[in-house]
C-alpha cells in the first residue's frame, strides 16, 4: 500500500464523520413533512368538520401542556450546555447536563401521560380524538426516541476514549433534540392555543 | 464493436456469484442485486397482467371470479412500482453513481445493504398476501377510502393490512436509499468533478432522489392514518364517521404523481448517457438538460391535484393545477428537444440499446401529448376513470420508462459482467417489445375515448375490437421478455470478453475494467473535462485518461 492511498483512506474516514451528520440532517428533514402532512391534515379537519369536538367535550386544558411546554423548550438550552461542555472536554459537566436533559424529557412525557388518562375522550371518538391522539402520540414517540439515545450517549460516555475521535452520536442525539422541540412548539399552537 | 484495446485492464477478482446472495456492502453487487430481483417482480406482475388481458378478451367476465380481478389489478400495479420500477432504477443509481463520480463507494454501504434487502420482503408480503382469507388488497394500487376501509372478513391480518405493510416498508427502504444516493452525489464526487462535469444521469438521480425525500413522507403519513383507520377503528377517512376520505388522496397523490418522476427522471439520465455514445456527438444543450431535472423537482411538488379533478375539487383549484400541469411539460419538453437534437445529423450506430433510448423517445412525446390533453380539465373530466388514462400512463410506464431500463441493461451489460450480449437477440427483443407495446397500449386510446371505464372485468361488446388487439398485445410483450432473459443469461455465462469500453464511450465508468474492482480505482480519477466530449479529443481526466 502506497502512502497516496493510505491518506486517501485518513481523508475517507474524516468524510464519513461529515456524511454521517449531512445523511442525519437529510432524515430529519424527511421527517419533518411527516409532521407537516399530520399538520395539514389538522387545519384541513379543523377548518372543514361539521361537528369537531365529541358531544360532551368543551375544550382542552391548556396549563399542564403549558407547563410541558415550558420544560421542553428549556431542556434545548440544557442540551446545549452539555454538548459545549463535552467540546471543553469537562465529561463530568456533560455527564450532568445531559442527565438533566433526560430527567426533562421524561417529565415532557410523565406529563403527557397524566394528561392523557384525565382526557374523557379515547382515539375513536371522532376526527378530533383521532388528530389528537396521532399528533401527541407520534411526537411523544419522538420524545421517548430522544428520552433513550440520550441514556445510550450517557452510557456511552463511560466507556474511556470513546468521544476522542468526534462525537457524531451526542451532536446528532442533541439536532434531534432540537428537531422534536421546534415540531411540539408548532403542535402546542396548533392544538392547545389555536382552539 | 467489440475490439479490446491493449490497455484493457483485466479484473482480478474472480467472479462468484454467490456474492449476489449475501448481505454485501459493495454498491455494485447491490446494484445488480437490485436489477435482477426487480426483474423478477416485473415478471411476476406481468403474468398477472396477461391473466387480466385474458379475462378481457371476452365481453363477459368468465375467466375469473371478479374480486380476483380486482386483487390482481391491484397486485399488478403495486408489484410493478414498487416491486420492479423503483427497485431496478435503485438499482442502476446503485451501480452507476459511484462510478461515474469517482467514488469508490456510496457514503453509507450498509444502509445500502439494509435497504435493498428489503424488497425482497415487500415483494413476499405481497405474493403472501394472496394467500390470507379474502385474498389480496383490492382497492386499486392508490388505496382510496372507503373502499381500502372495507374488511369483509374482520380478520386484523388482511389483503390491505398485507398492502399498507409492505407499502411502509418499501416507503422506509426508498428513504435509506435516497438519503444514501443523496450524500454521495453532494459530497463524495472526484476532485474536479464540479457540478457542469457531472453526468446528466447522475443530475437526474439527484433529482429523484430529493423528490423523494420531500414526497413519501406525505404518503407515510397517509398510510398511517389509513392503517389506523383499517385495524385500531379511528375516523380519519371514514365518512359514515365524520371522517375526509378526499384527504387521503391529497396526501396519495402530493407523493404518487412526484413519484412518476422519481422513475421517469433516471430514465431520462440513460437517454441523455445513451443517446451521445451512439450519435457520437456531445448531449445537445447539457447544462439545460442538468438544470431542468431539478426544475422538474421543484414542480412536481404543484400539480397533484390534476389527479382529483373529478373529485369534487373547486373550480379555482382546477385552474391553478392545470396551469401548473401544463408547465411542468416544458422541463419535459426541453429535454426531448435537447435529445433530438444530440441524435441529428449524428453518425447513428443502431445497436439495441439506441434502438430502445429512440423507441422510448418517440413513446415518451405521444405519453407527453395525451399527458398535455389530460390535464385540461374538461377532458380530463370526460376521460376520467377510463382505458384513455390506463393508454397514457402505460406509455409513460411502458413505452418510455421500460424502454429506457433497457436500454440502460444492454448499455451497461458490458460493463457490469465483462460480456458483450447477442445483438440479434437484442435486436429481435427490441422489435417485439416496441410491436407488443403499440398493440397493446395504442387501442386504449380509442376505447377509452369511447367511454370504456378501467378497473372492470366485463364491458359493453362494442369495444371488444380494440380489447382483442390490447390482449394479443399483452401476451406479445410477454413473449418478448423470452429474447431478453435468453440473451442475458447467455451471455453472461459464455459471451465474448467485452473490454473497458466497447462502446467507445466517453465516461468515468468506461476507464475502469469490466466488471470494476472492488472500490473501483486504484487512484481517485481527478476529473477534468465534461462527460460529452465526442468529436473533441480531449481528455477526461487528469490521471486515468
Amino acid at each position: 500500500m502506497t502512502d497516496s492511498t493510505i491518506t486517501d483512506k485518513e481523508l475517507h474516514l474524516e468524510h464519513e464523520e461529515d456524511n454521517r451528520m449531512w445523511g442525519f440532517s437529510i432524515i430529519l428533514l424527511s421527517e419533518s413533512v411527516i409532521f407537516l402532512s399530520f399538520f395539514a391534515g389538522y387545519i384541513v379537519y379543523k377548518t372543514t368538520a361539521v361537528n369537531w369536538l365529541p358531544p360532551g367535550v368543551s375544550g382542552l386544558e391548556i396549563r399542564e401542556p403549558a407547563i410541558n411546554t415550558i420544560i421542553l423548550v428549556s431542556s434545548s438550552f440544557v442540551i446545549y450546555i452539555a454538548e459545549r461542555f463535552l467540546h471543553k472536554e469537562n465529561i463530568w459537566g456533560f455527564r450532568i447536563f445531559w442527565l438533566l436533559t433526560m430527567a426533562m424529557g421524561s417529565y415532557f412525557l410523565y406529563g403527557q401521560a397524566v394528561e392523557w388518562m384525565g382526557l374523557e375522550f379515547g382515539f375513536t371518538s371522532g376526527v378530533f380524538g383521532g388528530v389528537f391522539y396521532l399528533l401527541t402520540g407520534f411526537h411523544g414517540l419522538h420524545v421517548l426516541t430522544g428520552v433513550l439515545l440520550q441514556a445510550i450517549m450517557l452510557i456511552r460516555s463511560f466507556i474511556p476514549g470513546n468521544y476522542a475521535g468526534g462525537e457524531f452520536g451526542v451532536e446528532s442525539t442533541s439536532l434531534f433534540w432540537h428537531f422534536v422541540d421546534v415540531i411540539w412548539i408548532v403542535l402546542f399552537v396548533l392544538i392547545y392555543v389555536w382552539q | 464493436m467489440t475490439t479490446t484495446t491493449p490497455q484493457d485492464l483485466i479484473p482480478k477478482t474472480p467472479p462468484n456469484w454467490r456474492k449476489y446472495f449475501s448481505f454485501s456492502t459493495d454498491h455494485k453487487v447491490i446494484g445488480i442485486q437490485y436489477i435482477v430481483t426487480a426483474f423478477f417482480f416485473f415478471l411476476l406482475a406481468g403474468v398477472f397482467a396477461m391473466i387480466m388481458r385474458g379475462e378481457l378478451i371476452t365481453p363477459e367476465p368468465d375467466l375469473l371470479d371478479r374480486t380476483v380481478y380486482n386483487g390482481l389489478y391491484t397486485m399488478h400495479g403495486t408489484i410493478m412500482l414498487f416491486g420492479w420500477t423503483f427497485p431496478v432504477l435503485s438499482g442502476f443509481a446503485n451501480y452507476l453513481v459511484p462510478l461515474m463520480i469517482g467514488a469508490r463507494d456510496m457514503a453509507f454501504p450498509r444502509l445500502n445493504a439494509a435497504a435493498f434487502w428489503m424488497i425482497p420482503v415487500v415483494g413476499i408480503l405481497f405474493i403472501l398476501s394472496f394467500l390470507v382469507p379474502g385474498g389480496p388488497a383490492q382497492s386499486g394500487w392508490w388505496a382510496y377510502p372507503p373502499q381500502s376501509l372495507q374488511n369483509p372478513t374482520g380478520n386484523l391480518i388482511n389483503g390491505q393490512f398485507i398492502w399498507l405493510l409492505a407499502v411502509a416498508i418499501s416507503g422506509v427502504s426508498s428513504i435509506m436509499g435516497a438519503l444514501n444516493i443523496v450524500t454521495t452525489i453532494i459530497r463524495m464526487r472526484a476532485p474536479g468533478m464540479g457540478w457542469f462535469k457531472t453526468p446528466a444521469f447522475v443530475w437526474t438521480v439527484l433529482a429523484a432522489q430529493l423528490i423523494q425525500l420531500y414526497g413519501l413522507p406525505a404518503l407515510t403519513a397517509g398510510a398511517v392514518m389509513l392503517l389506523c383507520d383499517l385495524s385500531v377503528g379511528t375516523a380519519f377517512f371514514d365518512p359514515a364517521q365524520g371522517g375526509n376520505p378526499v384527504l387521503f388522496q391529497h396526501f396519495f397523490w402530493f407523493y404518487s404523481h412526484p413519484a412518476v418522476y422519481v422513475m421517469v427522471l433516471p430514465v431520462f439520465g440513460i437517454f441523455s448517457e445513451v443517446f451521445p455514445v451512439y450519435a457520437r456527438k456531445p448531449l445537445f444543450g447539457y447544462k439545460i438538460v442538468a438544470v431542468s431535472s431539478l426544475i422538474i423537482t421543484g414542480l412536481s411538488g404543484i400539480v397533484w391535484v390534476h389527479h382529483m379533478f373529478a373529485s369534487g375539487t373547486p373550480g379555482w383549484m382546477r385552474v391553478v393545477f392545470m396551469a401548473s400541469t401544463m408547465l411542468i411539460s416544458v422541463p419535459s419538453g426541453i429535454k426531448v428537444f435537447a435529445w433530438v437534437g444530440t441524435i441529428w445529423g449524428g453518425k447513428l450506430r443502431l445497436d439495441t440499446s439506441m434502438l430502445f433510448a429512440m423507441g422510448g423517445l418517440i413513446n415518451f412525446v405521444f405519453a407527453g401529448i395525451t399527458g398535455i390533453m389530460l390535464s385540461s380539465v374538461p377532458i380530463d373530466i370526460h376521460v376520467n376513470n377510463t382505458y384513455f388514462v390506463v393508454g397514457h400512463f402505460h406509455y409513460v410506464l411502458y413505452g418510455t420508462i421500460t424502454f429506457g431500463i433497457y436500454a440502460g441493461i444492454y448499455h451497461w451489460f458490458p460493463k457490469m459482467t465483462g460480456k458483450m450480449y447477442y445483438e440479434g437477440l437484442g435486436k429481435l427483443h427490441f422489435y417485439l417489445t416496441i410491436a407488443g407495446t403499440a398493440l397493446n397500449f395504442l387501442p386504449m386510446h380509442p376505447v377509452g375515448l369511447m367511454g370504456m371505464p378501467r378497473r372492470v372485468a366485463s364491458y359493453d361488446p362494442e369495444f371488444a375490437f380494440w380489447n382483442v388487439l390490447a390482449s394479443l398485445g399483452a401476451f406479445l410483450l410477454g413473449i418478448s421478455t423470452i429474447p431478453f432473459l435468453l440473451n442475458m443469461v447467455s451471455s453472461w455465462i459464455s459471451g465474448k470478453e467485452a473490454g473497458n469500453n466497447p462502446w467507445r464511450a466517453i465516461g468515468i465508468e468506461w476507464l475502469v475494467s469490466s466488471p470494476p474492482e472492488h472500490e473501483n480505482f486504484e487512484e481517485i480519477p481527478i476529473v477534468i473535462a465534461e462527460p460529452y466530449g465526442y468529436g473533441k479529443d480531449e481528455k477526461l481526466t487528469e490521471n486515468m485518461g
